[in-house]
């Protein structure tokens, strides 16, 4: 066998996980990798302008995909400013590999080098151990292919998340004989998909009794690409079918049984009939704080079903009556099947005139429409101008909360958002890597000036890299968020949200060579959406909006969902 | 975790570099509430015993268990039944000894407790003690009397009675 260096195994062994692009920017501590990726015909390097927006790329590029997206930094800074990417995507059970670069683990006169303070030596082991859902630092170059594979193994199967590869700069320059295969090494690390039968088998009587079911749909409907099979159900059993914001676009929420988001800020009609309903089926959830409010009220009418792969979410945050552990489209499926035997559709149901009626009631879309330039308005129309399969992201704060009420998911990974971290700056990047992933589909980030500011620097990313996406920038001139809250619950007392009118976004846009429009009209900002999809250039289009626009109806915090407050 | 009793629960982990760290690193985390933690190695030469006492409810000590299977490096954990378990702690205990006649006061009470005198100076003595965590506090409360210059307790290492071991993945 002829020897090869750790970065060419390293490289290899992406390849033979069908890794086609990295996210990354480099430094001196993982040099050895990048030369091994000069003239490498089957990898695609995508520099970013900022380690973070890395890390947001390839998450953007696994929710879209479906597929595990990689990032790669240096050492110290490098690595650091990975980790609130990595922490986005452990929350939001996003499958990435982060590859960081290291100090040698030995000098050139045999002294260990990690752990003495090396220049841009920083522990992200250490750092990212409560993280990332796994982290290997291999010692020699013979470890590499192995723990390649039983990265990308961990990363994507069961609830996934992002795994860590810290590679120690001697490692990667070394030249050792090295095997491929496609063994795993991860003794400890088990994952259950096949649902346990019996309790499946209770679940089902529990659903075939109940008067008002409803079903919850999370994030891992969407991980595990369940959707017909949640949707196949909802119509046997005529439940509707509310979503956690993660699983935003698990039906498609034109479907007469979809009743929009639960949550702080979600769609009143779906805190309203999960309030109502008798049987609760949740699928794929970890019952945020944000999702159910105050737990003492949460569905406090229903007999309560969880099905989540993980098993340590059973139970930690809500006490459920009949725990399923396992995967979210081998449990509907069997859960519909066993259904499917036993019970007749009914469409006539009390519950199912009262889901309608509800629906029709309290979802915001069935209210007034203004013809303002108002968020309500600009998401409605800007559902209409992209077709189905067109991705949308957003960023943190008030953007993401109107996008969650008013803009209508209709496939699933067509909408992604920072849920869990809830990261300002998150969307243009993710953005930028949902669009290296489906480059054929038309990929818009919904913002804020607060949000986008904070990762604008993608811009030249996008424009070198030739990846056009839209950005709309909801630009209020302040941290709208945090000043609603200030306004409703600090008495307007406001403190450090004012952002001023700077910058200004077309100049800005146009500075880094993508193309800017200030839009004042509704039928100014339909131009230009459609001058924006269809552009090779990214289009940034700022939207003023008065800056004292509340998302509402909200729960307050402290209270359950059926108290939200505000006209809507 | 006010209302919580002592629990016993032995993790089965990969003898690695960093192990500790990350089961650490989870009780902190998680806000868990650790009494004593214990490290050492066991019958297979690449796996360890961490034997981890908490003062927890059932709800947080579910948690707790599920939480460590989920660690990757964990390869087997178990809640011990605390009617169907042994669990031991060491204690080497250094006392003060200003006369003679309180040194055979001492060593009549180790004695007692099964201890042995491994050290003697002419203004000391170390006792070493073994057994459950309450004869060994019972001990100490006797030795305060003396004064106890220096104190070293193991924390708890546990197995549960009879054939069963904890389960591990291959």
């Amino acid at each position: 066998m002829t020897k090869i260096s750790g970065a060419k195994a390293l490289i290899e062994a992406l390849e033979r996980q069908k890794v086609t692009t990295i996210f990354g920017i480099l430094g001196g501590a993982i040099l050895p990798v990048y030369d091994e990726l000069c003239g490498n015909k089957n990898i695609r390097h995508i520099l970013a302008r900022h380690e973070q927006g890395a890390a947001h790329a390839a998450e953007g590029y696994a929710r879209a995909s479906g597929k595990p997206g990689v990032c790669m930094a240096t050492s110290g800074p490098g690595a650091t400013n990975l980790v609130t990417g990595i922490a986005n995507a452990y929350m939001d059970s996003s499958p990435i590999i982060a590859l960081t670069g290291q100090v040698p683990s030995k000098g050139i006169n045999s002294t260990y080098m990690i752990g003495r303070d090396a220049f841009q030596e920083a522990d992200i082991i250490g750092i990212t151990t409560p993280i990332t859902k796994y982290n290997f630092q291999p010692r020699s170059v013979a470890e590499v292919p192995t723990m390649v594979n039983t990265a990308f193994y961990i990363a994507t199967t069961g609830r996934p998340g992002p795994v860590l590869i810290d590679l120690p700069k001697n490692v990667q320059a070394d030249k050792a004989e090295v095997e491929f295969n496609n063994r795993i090494d991860a003794r400890g690390y088990n994952v259950v998909c096949e649902p346990d039968l019996a309790q499946v088998s209770i679940a089902v009587d529990l659903l075939m009794k109940a008067q008002q079911p409803l079903i919850l749909a999370g994030g891992g409907i969407i991980t595990s690409n369940a959707s017909d099979e949640l949707v196949k159900t909802a119509e046997l059993l005529m439940a509707p079918v509310a979503t956690t914001f993660m699983g935003k676009g698990a039906i498609p929420e034109i479907h007469p049984l979809s009743v929009g988001t639960i949550g702080m800020h979600g769609n009143p009609a779906a805190n309203r009939l999960i309030s109502e309903a008798d049987v609760l089926f949740a699928v794929g959830t970890r019952f945020s704080d944000r999702a159910t409010a105050n737990i003492d009220t949460f569905a406090a009418e229903a007999k309560k079903i969880h099905v989540d792969v993980d098993p340590a979410e059973i139970g930690k945050n809500i006490d459920v009556d009949v725990p399923i552990v396992g995967d979210a489209k081998i449990t509907l499926a069997t859960v519909h099947a066993a259904l499917a035997k036993k019970l007749q559709k009914n469409t006539d149901s009390q519950w199912a005139k009262r889901v309608k009626e509800v629906r029709e009631k309290l979802s915001p879309l069935q209210r007034d429409i203004p013809k303002d330039i108002v968020p309500k308005t600009l998401l409605f129309e800007l559902r209409k101008l992209l077709p189905a399969s067109a991705i949308v992201t957003t960023e943190v704060g008030q953007n993401q909360m109107w996008s969650a009420l008013y803009y209508k998911a209709l496939q699933p990974r067509t909408f992604i958002s920072s849920g869990g971290l809830g990261t300002m700056g998150f969307g243009f990047p993710a953005a930028l890597g949902a669009k290296v992933a489906c480059p054929e589909r038309q990929v818009v980030d919904i913002a804020g000036d607060g949000s986008f500011i904070m990762t604008e620097q993608e811009l030249a990313s996008s424009v070198m890299e030739n990846i056009p996406v839209t950005v709309i920038v909801l630009n209020n001139s302040v941290l709208g968020m945090v000043a609603q809250w200030q306004r409703l619950l600090y008495g307007k007392r406001y403190m450090a949200v004012h952002l001023g009118k700077t910058p200004d976004f077309v100049k800005l846009a146009e500075a880094y060579g993508a193309q800017g429009f200030r839009v004042g009209s509704i039928p100014e900002f339909q131009k230009a959406i459609k001058t924006g999809i269809k552009s090779k250039v990214t289009t940034v289009i700022d939207v003023p909006i008065g800056s004292e626009e509340d998302v509402v109806p909200f729960v307050p915090p402290g209270c359950g969902l059926p108290q939200q407050r505000g006209d809507y | 975790m006010e209302n919580g009793k002592t629990r016993v629960v032995s993790a089965i982990v990969e003898n690695k570099p960093g192990v500790l760290h990350s089961v650490s690193n989870l009780f902190r985390r998680r806000n868990f509430n650790i009494e004593s933690i214990t490290v050492g190695p066991t019958e297979s030469k690449d796996l360890s015993r961490i034997t981890i006492t908490v003062n927890a409810d059932e709800k947080t000590l579910d948690q707790v268990v599920k939480q460590l299977d989920k660690l990757v490096d964990v390869v087997g954990v178990a809640e011990f039944d605390p009617e169907a378990i042994v669990t031991r702690e060491l204690a080497l205990v250094k006392i003060s000894v200003p006369t003679t006649k309180e040194r055979s006061d001492i060593i009549s009470c180790v004695h007692v407790f099964r201890g042995r005198v491994v050290d003697v100076s002419p203004e000391s003595l170390m006792v070493e003690i073994t057994g459950t965590s309450d004869k060994i506090d019972a001990f100490l409360n006797l030795m305060k009397t003396f004064g106890i210059i220096e104190l070293a307790r193991t924390g708890i290492t546990a197995l549960s009675r009879g054939a069963r071991a904890v389960e591990v993945g291959e």
